[in-house]
Formats: C-alpha cells, structure tokens, sequence
C-alpha cells in the first residue's frame, strides 16, 4: 500500500468501494481471502486510515473515528454477506459434483441365502413352539431298535422291508440310516416326563429314486404329544392349526384309513390346499394316527394311562405345494439361483 | 391290487353305471388307497369277421401277404364301420385258414398304443381293417399270428362286437393295499370293503365254493416242522384236491384272461390260469402239481443243510435251514408259499392235477421270498396273512374250474389239514373307542361296526368281547378294533380339537444359535446349501483327517451310488460338489455354507448291536446305553466355501478375490452369532495351503479350520487355484458358550489414542504380540488393533513391523498421555519379554 495519507471523506470513500467492488467480484471462497487480506488486512487502505487516527488531533477524532468506523463496518458487513453467498454456493456446487447413478454404484454386499428347506422347516418349527411344542432331534445314523423294532416294526413284517432302508456295513450290527424321524418319538419319550409335546424335524433317507418327486434323502417333521385323554379329535385339531398357519385360514384337514406300525388307529392326512397353482384342491401331505399301545410300552408308558398321537410329514413336499417347486432335484443340487429366489423368506 | 370291475360285481352288488372312479372314491373312504385305473385302451369297431377267402401274394420284399376277403356284417346288412359287409384286408399272418372265426379292427378303431385304424394303401391293395393278433387287442403276448377265435373256445355270429365277447371293456382299478390288510390282496377282501364303503351287498365267494371234505384223504400229506420259526409251525393247514383226466390244451376262456390280464397276470395255459384266477378271487395262492411227476405223498418240513432245489422258473437254488419245502420221496418239489419246483410242474402233458391250497407262516415265507429274491403273488400274500379258514374252498373251488374248463373229472373229496387254532376274543371295553378317537360312538355303533367287518361280537360285561374275523390276522387288541369302527362310521366324524400342550421353553440354546448363524451367514452375503451326506473313501481320507492319519467312515451296504458308499467325515466335499455344479452352470463367484451331520466313527471300534431288545417293552437302562453307545458320533458341522470373487468388478470397485480373510470372516461371523470365544491361530490340514490354514479353537481345543485348498487340490477339482474355506464343529462350538454374557460397565470418559511399532521375528504371530502387548498394557488398554505388517527397507532381514493402535481409557478418570505412554510401554515391554520384540522408532 501507499504512504499513510490524510483521513478524508474521499479516500475512505474510495478505499470503501474499492473493496466493495473487490468483494462482489471475489467468485470463490479463496478469492474472497485475498480480498479480505487486501481490503481489511494490516496493510490495506482501511486498515492505514484507522491506523492514522492515532494521529488526528482530539478534537476530530470522534467524528474522522465515526467514518472510518462506518467504512469498515460496511466493508465487513459486505464480506460476510458474500461470505454468505459463496460458502452456500460452493456447498450446492460440492452436493451437485457428489451425485452419482445410485443404480450404477459398486456394492460390496452380496446377497445370500437359507435354504428354502430350512427356512420352511423354521416356520413349522416356531408353529409349534407357539403351541408350547418343543424341538427334539436324534441321529442319523440311527439303530435298529429304534427305528423299527420300538415303532412296533416285527422284524419279517413286511412293512419294514418296504421302509426301503439304507443298512449300515455290516448289517448284522443293526444300524440303519433313520428311514423317518420316527425314531425321536421313542427318544423323546424315554428322555422326557410325559406329558410331552414334541416335534422332530430333520433328514431321513430311503432308497428311494431320485426324480423330480422322490429324493433318496430328505426332511421330514415328526411330530409326537403324549397325555392322558388325548384322542384322535386332537390329532385333527393340531393338524388343522398346523396348516391354517402355513397355508392360510382356509386351509383344514380331512384323514383317511390308513396303516403305519406304530400308530394304531392310523390315518393318511390329506390338507386342503386354498392357493394351489390350478385351484384350491385337496392334496395327501403324510401320515398319522394314535400311538400303537405297543410304542408306549416300548418307551416305558402305561398304554392304559396315557394315549399319544403322532403325525409326520415331507417339508420337500411341503415346499413344492406351498411355493410351486417343480422338481425336487432342485432342492439338493446346491445351486445357488434356486435358495437365492427365497433369500431369507420361505 | 387290481380289481376289474365285471369280477368284483360277482361279489358286491354295484349299481350300474358305475365307474372306475366311483370304486375308488369308495374304497378311499375305508383306507384303500386309489393307485390308477386300467383299461384295455381300446375303441370299436372291432368285430367277430369271417374270413371267405385269400390269396397269398409274395412280395419284392420276401414276405408273402395274405389278400383276405372278411365278412363282417352278415350278408346284406351294412358293417359296423358303415361299410361293406365283407371287407378287403391285406394281412401279414398265415396262421388261418378260410372259415375262420377272426377279431377285424375296422376303420375308425384303435388299438392300445394308440394305434389307429384307417383304411390303407398296402402291397397294391386298399387295407381295409386289420385282422388283429391276441396281442393286438392287449390280451396277451402272442404275436405270432392272428388270433382265431376257435382257439379260445369261442364261435359267435359276424359282425359281434369283439369287445364285449372277449371282455375287452371291462377296466380294473388298483389300490394300494397296506400291509396289515393281507386279505385285500382278493378280489373277496375288496368287495368287502367295497360293501363297507357303501353299504351294497356282499356275497362271500367262499360261501359259494364247496368246502372240501375235510373227512377225506385222497392224499397223504405230512407237515413235519422240526424248526419252527419264532414258535410258530410252518404250516397249519394244508387242503388238496384230485381233479383227472385234464386236457392241458383247452383254451382259456376269453373272459378269465381278460380279467387275469387286467389284475396284471398273463395267460399262462387253462391250468395255471386257474390257479392264479382262483387266488386273486379268494386270496388263497394255489399250487398245482402234476400228479403223476409226484413220488410219494407230500412232506412239508424245513430244508436240510446243503439241500437244492431247481424252481420252476429254472434256476437251481440253494437252500436254507429255514426254508420250509414241499418235499416227496424225491426230496425238495418246492419252496412253500414262494415257488415250485420244475420237476412237478403243471406242463402241456399233465393229465392229472395235485391241487394244493395250504396256509403257511408269514415269517416263514417273508424270510425265503426275501432269501431268495423271489417276492411272488403268493408270497406277498402269505407274507401278509391269508385266511386259514378258506383252503379248503379254494382247493374245491379250482378242483370245480378245473371239471368246468379243462375237461377233467374231481375226485371225491380231498384232504384237509387244519391245526390252525381259534381266534382269541378281544374283550373291548365300553368307551374305550370313543375315548380314543374322540367321538361318541353309540354302543350300537360299535357293535355294528365290528360284526359288519365279520366279528363275532358278544356282550360281556361293561363291554363286549370280540372274536375278529378269520381274514384279519392283523386285529389283535383295542386300539385296532377301535380303527375299525372309526373308520366304518368314518374319519369324517372325526371332530377337531386342538390340545393344549403345557407351556414350553421355546428352541433349545443350541437350536436357536444355530439358526442364527445361519441366519448371520446368509445375511452376509453366503448361501445355504444341502448336500447329500454320501462321500467317496478318497474324500473322507482327504478332507475327514486333517494330518493324513486312517480314519475310519460309516459304509453303506445298499449305496444308490456305488462309488460314493461312505457316509461324510466332511462337509467339503458336499460344498465342493455344489461349487462345482454352479460353476458348470456359469456361476463363478460363490459363497456357501452348509449346516449338517458328518459320522466320525472311530478308528478300530464295533458299532452296533448283535441283538436288539423286543419291541414292545422298554428296555433296561444299560440295553438303551448299550444302544446309544454302539452308535457312531454324529456331530453337526458348519462347512463354508467361497471360491471367485468375494467383490465383483464393479464401477469404480476393483474385483476383491476371495482368499482365507474370507473364510476367517465366516468363522468371526459364527463367533458372533454363538457368543462363541473362538481362537485363530497357525494350523495345519493335508488338504489346505500349508501356509494359509488356520486353526480354530474353543477353550484351547481344536474345534475346526479355515484357509484355502491346496492349490493342486482345488486345480485338480477344475476349480480355481484359490478356494477358500472353513469347517467347524458346530455342536462344539455352542456347547462351549456361556448361557449369558456377563455385562461390563461401558467408560464414557475421554480416550487417549496412541500407535505402537514393534519389530519382531517374523515367525512371531501378530496375534501372540497383540496378547503380550494387551496383557502387559493392562485394564487401561480397552481396544487394540493390528494396522500394519511391514517388511522390508528399514526392518532387518527375518523381522517385521508391527503396527497396532491402542485406544486406553480409564473408568474414573482423564487419562494424561504420560499414563497412556506408560501402559503403552508396559505392553511393548512385555512383547520384548516373550518375542523379543523391540519398538520401532
């Protein structure tokens, strides 16, 4: 800057626009710094006038100190007003810069899932739970004796040639791979005090063909309840709240004559089906009846005390008529498409 | 079971117009369950023709056809087909002469295929029709030439239609039969039920069957079981009739292989198809015996060590102690109630007809059917319990069949064996059925139920006493009798009520962290697989042991695949397989999980039993301890395989191959999903990169692994190089976490940051530094991280740079940064006691 100079009307008026018309010109924050170093710094034209009121004599000090004051509260008050302006203007301009394609951004996040399978298997679990049921599981590699003898299974009653069982080397050692998960059922009761209300889920296995409707390893749930008094009427009533919850209010149960060794009266449990792809219709999902005297027995309980019920069904099946499963190689083949349609809802 | 239609209406009355599908819904109702429906699949007009006349015309092709003229309309009246009353038809056939009796498809008919009839341009003719073979028509397998009537016995006028005179339009149903009801292998048993079902008539063939007379002895027979098989004598009742002078020749009827051929039997010649029709009427299986090939009277006893047999289908047969034979002077002439022998077969020279209808024990031929690989119509019966009321019946019923369509002449009387005892009563308390179906049954109900289904129902007191039928071997106490009624009032009385269970605990722990862990990986981005548990010995040798020592793997005696006869050690191979699959499939990046047993029997032990316990007592305690102990362990495992990219190129995102970090991150989610106190340290597994594996451990045990495959390994897989994956001991893991997390008071006051270098040797793992360093800077130390590992310009040679950043707070009070460098330094000092390590500046 030049030489101090004498404070006037003039040259504060000059230094006044001079920065004004510096700040209203400054375009970004950075040039806004260098108007404000030149205009209102140490050494700008402002700042020498104010610096030169030391040496004014007394008796004009208010009145040159009152303009000189002004000048700079206008100058300052301009800078803070564009301040203002530039700060809000660079800040759309950043917010405009960080738009992006929100549909072409990168993720790092990879969609998995549950197996169908299992998440059906939860929700049938959690029905039953909410009923105060609880979940019993056992091997699979399981004995003979219970897989079939306890179950009322004679060991040449041609019912248990036709379990189509996976036998353990050697067979004389009497380990089966569990044709159903029937087997829990007698654990269940030897572990537990009855009464006892109890569902079994988990994998069964039978030489069975492998197609679009037969696995030879698959799910099932197994459901077991012994008390005394209980008659078949329960049975229904279990199996009637069981699929109005998976299929809806409508769905309802209709049993049929049947023959299962360790149930006796024993029942084909037919549902009805409200959302079937091709219209609501009756469809056979397993089996069930009263427990045969001779399991309780097997397990320790007095058949003239208590009566139990017993029910079991596929959750392979169950996912194909729920959800339209085509064909249950799908369900084993591991492909990731097929678990990743449900994600984490069955 | 197939039941044609026309044989069950003999039985039980059935309202015309009655279809197939009207039977099944029937029987349904009583638990018999609908299979299928069949027919002969054929459509008219097929008519009785005549042939007038033909010329026989050799072709270019070798052949030489027949050019027929075929009446089919009597003279003057218009065929069936519109037509001509005699046909024009070329026939390939030379099997007939002129005047005869023949089946002629016309225009217009199909035949089972189907095989449409049109009339056609052949051999310089206009076909027009088909003279059709037996075949043909679906009634049987002869295809050698056309079928002339005549030799089935039958002459009726031209132009008759063909499918009502050959039983052609008859349809059977089939059932599914269940193994307690042995007694609906008949078309007697099914008309029974069918009359259950709906209340018709039934009328019990066996009532119309002369019984033979069981005064008479016509022939000697012997039962002689020295071996009874679980106490029960081979053979209680054995029946035989003599019918003479057969003509092994005759035809038979067209309508009785008609009905043989829709209940699923071919026509074998009129004396065998007796037999056969004669059992699936009654239940009964027959045998038939040419007379004149016996050698002595019969003996029925079990075979003797080193005994052969050759059964009539040819084969020579060893044989078992427990084989029960029909024996003569020559020795073994059958297995009982499984096949006959060749040498006293029914054949086309028989004269004279041994009939045997016995009744032998249903273990005794389960075992020698399953034994033998020979489950016959017979044997599935005896298996299942045949009447033992109704030998004789049947044996007079086919001696009659026999005089009726083979020519031959019955000897008076038979003989009769009968040891079979009385049924015992079932004493049914009143109530007791109602209390187990839960439906208020009328005495009177009950009581009608079980007379209809053939019980001889009592009053005793305060209920009734119940002698089951004869057919029902399968009602043997309450409950079963309580099934009859319920089901002949029927299910559908059945009310619903739903139980009220005492209130429960929800998921076990275990089964609810397991669910969350799945849940947590799938959230994470992996996929839940479901493999078969079925594993090769290599796979199991490979991935079940993790330093190459023997393990031994639970084998399958009747894999479905043979080169897969173990069951798992490992999920890998299942996870590999999936991988495999997806990435045949263009699915290259991949992140799967699998939940699920593998079967880790030990190496040199005996699993299972010798002897099980009865089935319908509870064993003792040590029994059920012995039967658990026998039982290999079998703990669920948590598998993980990512292979690929574990982030895809994207804009602006460079790929981010997967590699162990992955699999270690699956293992920290499963930590957080369990609350599970997982440690990583350097480990070692044949089937995992030497220097990329890392063992995990619970409470210093270890528990499973993560890393990446062998190289050579994943290559020779046809995967990529890096396959990254993770196997832990699920059960192991939870079952190590605490029931609650113990909470700790969280400091809110402010923290001092500081970093620390050590250098160490660079076989030191970081995680044993980051110990020493958390132990040495104690409680004012809350959070630790490793940030860098450096080698290289400025770190000596076998030394790294460790970075961490320390975060210290103190619960009372604002730490200064001299206390903090001090707690920094106690931990650094620490390092250097254990490794050595020394602080970088």
């Amino acid at each position: 800057m030049s030489e101090p100079r004498e404070i006037t009307e003039s040259a504060v008026q000059s230094a006044v626009d001079a920065a004004l018309a510096a700040i209203a010109s400054a375009g970004d924050s950075a040039a806004l710094k260098q108007v404000r170093t030149e205009h209102t710094g140490d050494k700008s034209a402002l700042a020498l006038l104010n610096a030169e009121l030391r040496n004014v004599p007394n008796d004009r000090k208010a009145a040159l100190g009152k303009l000189v004051g002004g000048a700079r509260g206008r100058v300052n008050q301009a800078f803070a007003a564009r301040e203002a302006e530039i700060v809000e203007a660079e800040a759309a301009a950043q917010l405009e810069a960080e738009a992006v394609d929100v549909t072409a951004l990168p993720s790092r996040y990879t969609a998995g899932a549950r197996h169908p399978l299992s998440l059906l298997q939860d929700r049938v679990c959690d029905v039953f739970t909410g009923m105060g049921w609880e979940i019993a599981e056992g091997p699979e590699v399981e004995s003979e004796w219970f897989n079939f003898d306890a179950l009322n299974f004679d060991a040449d009653h041609p019912a248990r040639a036709m379990q189509d069982t996976f036998f353990v080397d050697p067979p004389e050692a009497h380990l089966v791979m569990r044709t159903h998960t029937s087997p829990v059922q007698i654990r269940s009761m030897l572990d537990r005090e009855v009464p006892l209300y109890v569902l079994a889920p988990g994998r069964v296995y039978r030489t069975d063909e492998f197609d679009a409707t037969h696995l030879p390893v698959f799910m099932q749930f197994e459901g077991v309840a012994v008390d005394k008094g209980l008659t078949m009427a329960h049975l229904k009533g279990t199996l009637d709240h069981f699929v109005k919850a998976i299929f809806g209010d409508e769905a309802k149960i209709r049993l049929r004559p049947s023959f299962f060794p360790f149930t006796e009266p024993s029942a084909e449990l037919d549902f009805w089906h409200p959302t079937f792809k091709g219209g609501a219709r009756w469809i056979e999902w397993g089996g069930c009846g009263m427990m045969h005297p001779n399991v309780l027995k097997a397990a320790g309980i007095d058949p003239e005390v208590y009566t139990g019920f017993a029910f079991g069904m596929g959750v392979e099946r169950g996912l194909m008529l729920r959800n339209d499963v085509q064909d249950m190689r799908e369900m084993v083949e591991g492909d990731v498409r097929f678990s990743q349609q449900f994600g984490m809802v069955v | 079971m197939r039941v044609p239609l026309s044989w069950l209406a003999e039985y039980v009355e059935l309202i015309p117009g009655t279809t197939p599908e009207d039977v099944h819904a029937a029987l349904v109702k009583v638990g018999l369950e609908e299979e299928d429906v069949h027919t002969f699949e054929l459509e008219g007009p097929v008519v009785v023709g005549e042939v007038l006349e033909f010329v026989e015309e050799p072709q270019s092709n070798g052949k030489t056809i027949r050019w027929c003229q075929v009446r089919v309309a009597p003279d003057g009246e218009t065929a069936a087909d519109g037509g001509d009353p005699v046909h024009g038809i070329v026939c390939g056939a030379r099997n007939f002469f002129v005047g005869d009796k023949v089946v002629v498809t016309l225009p217009g008919a199909v035949l089972p295929g189907p095989f449409p009839i049109a009339a056609r341009k052949t051999y310089g003719h206009v076909s027009d029709g088909m003279i059709a073979s037996a075949r043909e028509l679906g009634l049987g397998d002869d295809h050698e030439g056309i079928l002339r009537l005549s030799t089935l016995g039958i002459d009726a006028p031209v132009g008759t239609d063909a499918i009502t005179l050959l039983g052609l339009d008859d349809a059977a149903i089939e059932i599914n039969v269940t193994p307690d009801r042995g007694y609906a292998f008949s078309i007697r048993g099914v008309a029974r039920e069918y009359a259950h079902a709906t209340g018709a008539r039934f009328r019990d063939p066996v009532e119309q069957a002369a019984p033979a007379d069981a005064s008479g002895d016509v022939f000697p027979v012997e039962i002689r079981d020295e071996d009874p098989i679980r106490g029960r004598v081979g053979s209680a009742v054995f029946a035989t009739r003599i019918v003479r002078g057969v003509d092994p020749a005759r035809p038979t009827p067209a309508w009785m292989i008609a009905r043989l051929k829709l209940a699923g039997i071919r026509s074998i010649s009129v004396l065998v198809d007796i037999t056969n029709y004669v059992m699936l009427e009654l239940g009964q299986p027959i045998h038939g015996y040419d007379l004149d090939a016996l050698r002595g009277g019969i003996v029925v006893r079990r075979a003797t060590p080193g005994e052969t047999i050759v059964t009539l289908d040819g084969k020579e047969r060893a044989l078992h102690p427990e084989d029960l034979l029909i024996t003569d002077d020559r020795g073994a002439i059958g297995i009982a109630g499984v096949m006959g022998g060749a040498d006293t077969e029914m054949g086309e020279t028989t004269r004279n007809v041994l009939i045997e209808a016995a009744n032998f024990d249903p273990v005794s031929i389960a075992r020698s059917a399953r034994r033998h690989k020979l489950p016959s119509e017979a044997s599935r019966r005896f298996e299942r319990g045949v009447d033992p009321q109704i030998a004789g019946a049947a044996a007079s019923r086919v001696a009659q069949l026999m005089v009726d369509l083979a020519g031959g002449v019955a000897d008076e009387g038979g003989s009769l064996i009968h040891e079979a005892g009385a049924r015992e009563a079932i004493v049914l308390p009143h109530g007791f059925v109602s209390s187990l179906i839960g439906v208020e049954y009328t005495e009177a109900e009950v009581h009608d139920a079980l007379a209809e289904i053939g019980g001889v129902v009592t009053a005793v007191d305060g209920g009734f006493s119940v002698v089951p039928p004869s057919w029902r071997p399968d009602l043997t106490g309450k409950a079963e009798l309580a099934e009859e009624v319920a089901r002949l009032v029927g299910y559908h009385r059945i009310p619903s009520v739903l139980p009220v269970a005492p209130p429960g605990r929800g998921l076990t722990r275990s089964q609810r962290l397991r669910r969350q862990t799945a849940d947590v990986l799938a959230g994470a981005g992996s996929t839940e697989v479901l493999s078969f548990p079925f594993a090769t010995a290599d796979e199991n040798a490979l991935y079940g042991s993790a330093d190459g020592s023997a393990v031994a793997s639970v084998r399958l005696v009747n894999a479905l695949d043979q080169s897969t006869p173990f069951l798992r050690r490992s999920l890998l191979p299942g996870l590999i397989g999936a991988a495999r699959r997806n990435r045949s499939r263009g699915l290259n990046d991949l992140d799967l999980f699998e939940i699920g047993l593998v079967f880790l029997p030990e190496t040199g032990r005996t699993y299972g039993s010798d002897e099980l316990p009865v089935g319908d007592a509870k064993p003792t305690d040590e029994t059920l301890a012995a039967l658990n102990a026998g039982i290999p362990r079998q703990p669920r495992h948590l598998g993980v395989l990512l292979v690929g990219d574990a982030v895809t190129k994207q804009p602006g995102q460079a790929a981010v191959p997967v590699g162990i970090v992955d699999a270690l991150d699956a293992v920290r989610r499963v930590v957080l999903a369990t609350g599970a106190e997982l440690e990583v340290v350097q480990g070692a597994h044949q089937a995992l990169h030497p220097g990329r594996t890392a063992e995990l451990r619970v409470g210093g045990r270890a528990v499973g692994f993560a890393g990446e495959l062998l190289p050579a390994v994943a290559i020779e897989l046809d995967l990529p190089r890096v396959v990254a994956v993770a196997e832990l001991d699920l059960d192991a893991v939870i079952a190590a976490t605490e029931p609650a997390v113990e909470a700790q008071p969280i400091g809110t006051l402010p923290a001092a940051t500081q970093d620390l270098s050590l250098l160490v040797g660079d076989d030191v793992a970081a995680a044993e530094v980051a110990e020493a360093v958390r132990a040495g800077a104690g409680d004012l130390l809350e959070h630790l991280h490793l940030v860098d590992d450096y080698r290289g310009s400025g770190v000596p040679e076998d030394s790294k740079s460790l970075t961490f950043a320390l975060r210290f707070r103190a619960p009372d009070r604002t730490l200064t940064a001299a206390e903090a460098s001090d707690a920094k330094n106690a931990g650094a000092a620490l390092a250097g006691e254990r490794f050595g390590a020394v602080i970088r500046a």
